[in-house]
């Protein structure tokens, strides 16, 4: 396999990708473990650039990087007496062990096909240049008229808003405003911030 | 295509060595004579007591959760805004539900009082 | 007189992979330099402005007219202790100014600078290139990725001094910036629905329809207003500068730092202050263009960068008006005026798109009128509303003009105060009932 810049950008992003990976599991620290999970993230929107999806690379950034990491971020300086882990190990590491595996295996047996129908039959193959299908899906064009369409995707994306209320609902009864007064959410000294 | 970031890569490679560089000059080229005094954290010259890091209120989470959502919201917004203007009245019924569905969770947060700060 | 003949031949620069790489190479530099040398000029220029507005005279012993002071500046921070505080977690502490000046740094590369230009070369050839880094066909989700990215550079900071005023400041910037993004996003989306696109370089285009009054800021002030507002929480200027309410929290999320560590932050807000005003030009103030920029394309450039210049002179005078507000009224202000005004113009934007294809010109005129006027009535409604309930006390029947005596100027404020004091006069009927009651604070 030769060396091009492509292959070279690709292992860049992948060793970050799986390196933060790694670290983010084996990271005493909850704090660092968030840290790494965001360059983690940062590493697949950088692999999505590189498969000519910059779109998806685009809500990868903003959503994961730009939200959710920050969510899990201020979830872990909500409990900071929890953020040194002790042991790496719990009781349950087997049944997690054994889920891992099956969800790899599910995506894998996911994937293959996919790419059998794309055309791509090796690991080799250039997935970058050339490939009309795989591009002309990321269009954003594309995605909007398929969103707005019936006969595509226009039932999901109603769903999806319900979703979405739902969730903001939820989060209202999760923080009940009215629980403020509580000592287990006011900090210990109960400065104002 | 990724060629079109292959640019935007030249200035990100230019800016990280830049602000590493200038981040260690002033450990390089300053004088550096610390005391205790000197790396005691800051608290307007009273003895410093107690950790910095602790319990933040659980308000910040709520915002954090609701930044999601509208995140979320604004990039379902995107790509319809690309294009609802070939679908006409349309592609705003859609848009219509969809953001009539999401209002209603927006007006309860209000009324329930999830968007005041204290 | 200047351009390429009949006989020259013309390349496609991204076509031809070492010009495209000299082009990259280069425009990354100039962009670069031009960003540094500009964070240096806007910091003499917020000086002397301010100083300007406040009958000071500001910096000017450094060079002609105080113009080498950013240089004195340098030199001074660079020579200056740089301690790391001794329970501060030292590598996020040094890496968090990185993390806040990159983003900074980056986001103007997806924002084209002038019309595409075409220039010899020693070899005879003349080649066709853009004008800017890389206006990629995704820009207007670049920006919104990357401004979020400058979020961990303040909480990371914040978190790891282990300073009780860093902490707080660092978390109240986050807080406030991922508020203040989603109004931004909004008032992003309301040109990308004008333009029909992502890519900055189409947005800026689809501007120059009719020149000037194509301009998106004509075609939906409020969401130019929303973006500008958040824009100023984003890049924590005043008013919006929480993170460095100085008497509340020392220096916010950047009090540990010092040396060049502390010049970095004040590069990551003179950049994000350029950057920004970039990114609202682009979008709403039709980016380089302007008369004759058409017929010579290397003015694009210079006009571009007049207008960034006339908004940063604007942040700057905000900076000099209004005074800081309080932090409770920030984040209810950003998640109770600025959203829903951003959704309100979104779908603002969404009708008028629609309407003016369906209707004729004049429906749509009168269109626009009626909705403007439901709009004002609507938000004076709303406004006295809220007045009413959080500050009766604050309701003035007329706004008092002390300070000034005679003349035109004089006259006319006047008046202006009797029309503006006109609909608050109507709702003034509970001033001076609880004006005793409430001690200060």
């Amino acid at each position: 396999m030769d060396i091009t810049i492509e292959s070279l950008v690709f292992l860049i992003f992948g060793a970050l990708t799986l390196g933060a990976g790694v670290l983010v599991v084996t990271s005493r620290n909850l704090f660092h473990s968030g840290l790494y999970l965001m360059m983690s993230l940062f590493g697949v929107a950088g692999l999505f650039v590189l498969l000519a999806a910059p779109l998806l690379a685009g809500f990868q950034v903003v959503v994961y990087i730009g939200a959710i990491a920050i969510l899990i971020i201020v979830a872990i300086m909500l409990t900071p007496g929890l953020t040194q882990i002790k042991t790496l190990f719990n009781e349950q590491w087997m049944v997690n062990l054994a889920a891992a595996v099956i969800v790899f295996l599910v995506l894998v047996s996911v994937i293959t096909p996919l790419m059998d129908d794309v055309g791509v039959d090796n690991w080799n193959a250039d997935f970058t240049e050339d490939h009309p299908k795989a591009v002309a899906a990321d269009s954003m064009t594309t995605l909007g008229e398929q969103l707005v369409d019936p006969d595509y995707f226009m039932l999901p994306f109603e769903v999806a808003s319900v979703l979405l209320m739902a969730a903001m609902i939820g989060a209202v009864l999760l923080v009940n405003p009215g629980q403020a007064e509580d000592e287990s959410v006011v900090p210990p000294e109960g400065e104002e911030v | 295509m990724p060629s079109d970031f292959a640019p935007i890569s030249a200035l990100l490679i230019l800016s990280v060595a830049v602000s590493l560089i200038i981040v260690f000059i002033s450990r390089l080229l300053g004088p550096f004579h610390p005391t205790t005094r000197k790396l005691s954290p800051y608290e307007s010259g009273m003895q410093p007591f107690g950790e910095a890091i602790r319990r933040i209120p659980v308000k910040f989470y709520r915002i954090a959760v609701l930044f999601i959502l509208f995140d979320v919201e604004v990039i379902f917004f995107l790509p319809w805004a690309v294009v609802f203007r070939d679908f006409k009245l349309y592609g705003l019924a859609v848009m219509g539900v969809f953001f009539f569905v999401l209002m209603i969770g927006f007006v309860y947060e209000w009324k329930v009082g999830g968007l005041e700060w204290d | 007189m200047f351009g390429p003949g009949e006989s020259s031949v013309i390349v496609e620069c991204s076509a031809q992979t070492t010009c495209a790489v000299i082009h990259a190479i280069l425009t990354s530099l100039i962009l670069f330099f031009v960003l540094l040398t500009g964070f240096a000029y806007t910091t003499v220029l917020e000086r002397r402005f301010l100083a300007f507005l406040q009958a000071r005279i500001g910096p000017n012993r450094a060079g002609p007219y105080g113009l080498l002071q950013p240089v004195a500046d340098g030199i001074k921070l660079i020579f200056k202790e740089d301690l790391t505080p001794a329970r501060a977690k030292k590598v996020v502490f040094w890496m968090a100014p990185v993390i806040k000046v990159v983003p900074a740094l980056l986001v103007m590369a997806v924002v084209p600078f002038g019309p595409d230009i075409t220039v010899p070369w020693f070899d005879g050839k003349w080649y066709h290139m853009a004008q800017g880094l890389a206006d990629v066909n995704v820009g207007v989700l670049w920006i919104l990725g990357i401004t979020s990215i400058g979020i961990y550079g303040i909480a990371l900071a914040g978190w790891s001094s282990n300073n009780k005023y860093a902490m707080l400041g660092g978390l109240r910037a986050s807080a406030q910036m991922i508020s203040y993004e989603l109004s931004m996003s909004l008032a992003i989306i309301v040109p990308v629905m004008l333009a029909g696109s992502l890519s900055m370089g189409e947005i800026i285009e689809a501007q120059n329809e009719t020149p000037i009054l194509g301009w998106f800021v004509f075609q939906n002030p409020m969401a130019a207003i929303i973006m500008g507002l958040a824009l100023l929480a984003e890049v924590n200027r005043a008013p919006f500068d929480m993170p460095e309410a100085e008497q509340e929290l020392t220096a916010g999320y950047h009090s540990e730092y010092s040396g060049m560590k502390f010049a970095m932050f004040y590069l990551a807000e003179y950049i994000g202050m350029i950057a920004m005003g970039g990114i609202a030009a682009a979008l709403y103030f039709g980016g380089y263009h302007f008369i004759w920029v058409d017929k010579a394309p290397l003015l694009g450039p210079l006009v571009f960068g007049f207008k960034v210049f006339v908004l940063l002179v604007v942040m700057v005078w905000v900076r000099g008006t209004l005074p800081r507000i309080r932090y409770d009224r920030l984040m209810a202000f950003g998640w109770k005026v600025m959203i829903p005004l951003g959704l309100v113009a979104v779908v603002w934007s969404a009708f008028g798109v629609i309407l003016q294809e369906e209707m004729s010109t004049a429906g749509y005129v009168a269109l626009v009128v009626a909705v403007w006027v439901v709009f004002l009535v609507a938000s004076d409604y709303w406004l006295r509303r809220v007045g009413r309930r959080e500050e009766p006390k604050m309701v003035h029947e007329r706004i008092e003009v002390v300070s000034l005596s005679g003349g035109r100027g004089a006259s006319a404020i006047r008046t202006l105060d009797k029309v503006i004091g006109a609909p608050l006069a109507r709702s003034g009927g509970s001033r001076g009932e609880k004006q005793d009651q409430e001690p200060e604070e």
